[in-house]
């Protein structure tokens, strides 16, 4: 911080002071960097955590969202006992431990007797609540109570086979907003090339009634079939539960808007001295400057000056040559 | 080719989703297992799907297995950050471009003359550095006494200052439109209320409480009516701290104000002193003495035994026996 004397001072329209701070580390650098808006955004990381009273079947819920989204999330144990996500004044917690934690999705559980094995799954944008559903879980069964043959088990962070059955996805408001919302936690890292021998896990949903989702993870097996698609059986590895709508909130109109706004939207800029035909196809044009012939100078001797140089000695001496001859013959 | 029956599912092979909207549970399936078998069923038809356009693209052959391209996802999920605004120009080059001043590129090392190298442009070894100045040749217009030497180094203080100043303000313009680079954060360091150099006192968190407290109820009606931020706390002291009588009275009040100018001039002007006098309190306080002067000489009659030199630890030199009104206990005494 440099010092002001009392004449800058009374100069200065704004009397906060500020002190710009930029990272003394490289690795510091590469996180903030990671952290900032991009054009183009890679996966979001989940934030798993808790209320003042959870029971058992929702820690084992937990836990495993925990497990299948092993590179992508954060696990708060502790209880935390300010966060009310519906209400105007309880999501400050939240916003602070996304901020703090670069997360932009949150699956928070709470237990209580009006609302029991409650789950509230929202996504934030820029680190303020977006959207919020609120779901009860019934009849979990956890990854360990399914046999299955273990050498079939789905790799960590494999990009998975998403599935949506019913037309209640369709048709219910509140089931389209979880379909949105299951979507954006289960689907991982948006990538470009994808291993066709890495595919290996799928997640089911079944609209069973019009506020009840049938929520499953299998393993997938891909059998010899005739042709270069193989046949795909799906044999049931992991949590599976029924997901029950209670509230949700959408985001408000304009604040969705915003959050749609792609990359692609933006004006495209028009690159110049480009034009598309459709026979020849894309045609460039270059425009060269004058070369002014005359000024550049040459690095090397080239071999025309050489040869001229060779050239003249040949000629001399054919000169000299001559003169003796002509004074011999003299 | 399987059998088209209704089956326009909607595939997202980006997303590698599948969604069937036209299935329906007529009836709900009697048992579980039931269930469980029939969302198998549609899942694994979705996802035979969702495979069939997957590995119909082109793939490459790499060394773990076929590679294929994804194309984009088709269904638009909301971002998780705004879009990066572009960085406004600076205050220079807004003068460069008005001005049509183009960058040049500059070396890293520049011909020096002095010592017949190539030497570095800025840096350790630099170029035009202060310290290689052997001699500085007096002007008519220095004052004589003054160190030209000390005077270069000022001038170079006072531009860098400057320099970081525009620097600061150009962050903060960039700042204000939410377009500050990733690396730099802003901090407000604090403010200077008097002109002095003091360094800044950190402030703890109790008083801080405490003085956002007395901010909070500092309104005509006790802040109870002011718009609280989502998540702040009540503040520690509420309600007003003094209270006033009503201006105008209401009628089966009685008048409050009479009654309190009455006590005080009563207490004032008073000929006998038993009235200002609090004989209850005056008499407690009197047995209350007289108690603990017993005790004392008790103690001190046992201890004096042990001869112990211990100076006692002292207890309240300064008793406030509390005469609140103008020598009162003495006058309680009376006979």
């Amino acid at each position: 911080m440099h010092l002001y004397t009392l004449q800058t001072l009374r100069f200065c329209s704004s009397a906060i002071m500020m002190r710009i701070k930029t990272p003394k580390n490289g690795r510091v650098r590469r996180e903030l960097e990671k952290r900032a808006p991009k054009l183009v955004e890679t996966g979001k990381k989940t934030l798993i955590l808790q209320g003042t009273k959870t029971s058992g079947t929702l820690n084992g819920v937990l836990s495993e969202i925990y497990h299948l989204k092993k590179g992508g999330a954060v696990r708060f144990t502790r209880k935390n006992d300010n966060i009310r996500p519906f209400e105007s004044g309880g999501e400050t917690s939240l916003e602070f431990f996304s901020l703090k934690t670069d997360c932009s999705l949150f699956v928070y559980g709470s237990h209580s007797k009006k609302r029991p094995n409650n789950l509230v799954i929202g996504r934030m944008y820029d680190h303020h609540v977006y959207d919020l559903v609120e779901v009860g879980v019934e009849n979990f069964k956890s990854i360990e109570s399914f046999n299955y043959d273990k050498k079939m088990a789905p790799r960590v962070g494999s990009k998975p086979f998403i599935a949506f059955v019913g037309e209640g996805f369709e048709n219910v408001d509140e089931l389209k907003h979880l379909k949105e919302v299951l979507l954006d936690l289960l689907r991982g890292e948006v990538v470009e090339n994808i291993n066709l021998a890495g595919v290996d896990r799928a997640y089911v949903c079944t609209a069973i009634s019009s506020n009840k989702v049938y929520l499953t993870h299998c393993a997938l097996r891909l059998k010899k079939s005739g042709t270069v698609v193989p046949r795909m059986e799906l044999v049931e590895v992991g949590p599976s539960m029924d997901l029950v709508v209670r509230r949700h909130r959408l985001p408000n109109e304009g604040l969705r808007k915003e959050a749609m706004r792609t990359a692609k939207d933006q004006p495209k800029k028009k690159i110049k001295n480009v034009s598309s035909d459709a026979i020849e196809g894309t045609i460039g044009k270059i425009y060269i400057p004058d070369q002014k012939v005359g000024d550049v100078a040459l690095p090397n001797k080239a071999k025309g000056v050489k040869r001229e140089r060779r050239e003249a000695k040949k000629k001399e001496a054919n000169e000299r040559a001559s003169k003796k001859q002509k004074e011999e013959s003299e | 080719m399987e059998t088209e029956s209704q089956k326009p599912f909607h595939v997202d092979v980006g997303n590698l989703l599948a969604f069937n909207p036209f299935h329906n549970f007529p009836s709900l399936p009697t048992s579980r297992e039931e269930l469980v078998k029939e969302c198998l069923q549609e899942g694994t038809k979705l996802v035979q799907a969702v495979a069939d356009s997957l590995f119909n693209l082109p793939s490459t052959e790499d060394v773990d297995g076929p590679l294929v391209k994804l194309p984009p996802p088709s269904t638009k999920l909301p971002r998780e950050k705004h879009l990066p605004k572009p960085k406004p120009p600076t205050k220079w080059e807004e003068f460069a471009k008005k001005k049509g001043i183009q960058k040049r590129k500059k070396d890293k090392v520049v011909w020096d003359e002095q010592t017949g190298t190539w030497k570095r442009r800025f840096g350790y070894d630099r170029v035009n550095d202060d310290k290689d100045i052997p001699i500085i040749e007096a002007k008519m217009a220095d004052e004589p006494g003054a160190d030209p030497f000390a005077k270069r180094q000022d001038d170079k203080k006072k531009r860098v200052e400057k320099q970081e100043k525009n620097r600061l303000q150009n962050l903060k313009q960039a700042a204000k439109i939410g377009a500050l680079p990733s690396h730099v954060q802003l901090a407000a360091t604090a403010l200077p209320i008097t002109g002095t150099q003091a360094p800044p006192k950190k402030v703890t968190k109790d008083e801080l409480g405490n003085v956002a407290g007395m901010a909070a109820t500092a309104t005509a009606s006790g802040g109870k009516f002011d718009r609280k931020l989502p998540g702040e706390k009540p503040a520690k002291k509420q309600g007003k701290h003094r209270k006033f009588l009503p201006v105008v009275e209401g009628s089966g009040i009685g008048s409050r104000e009479k009654e309190q100018t009455e006590n005080v001039l009563n207490k004032l002007i008073s000929k006998h002193s038993h009235e200002i006098l609090n004989v209850g309190k005056a008499v407690t306080m009197y047995n209350v003495k007289k108690e603990k002067r017993a005790r004392n000489k008790r103690s001190q009659e046992g201890k004096s035994a042990s001869a112990t030199n211990k100076l006692k630890p002292k207890k309240q030199l300064h008793k406030n026996t509390g005469k609140k009104g103008p020598g009162s206990s003495k006058k309680g005494k009376a006979k």
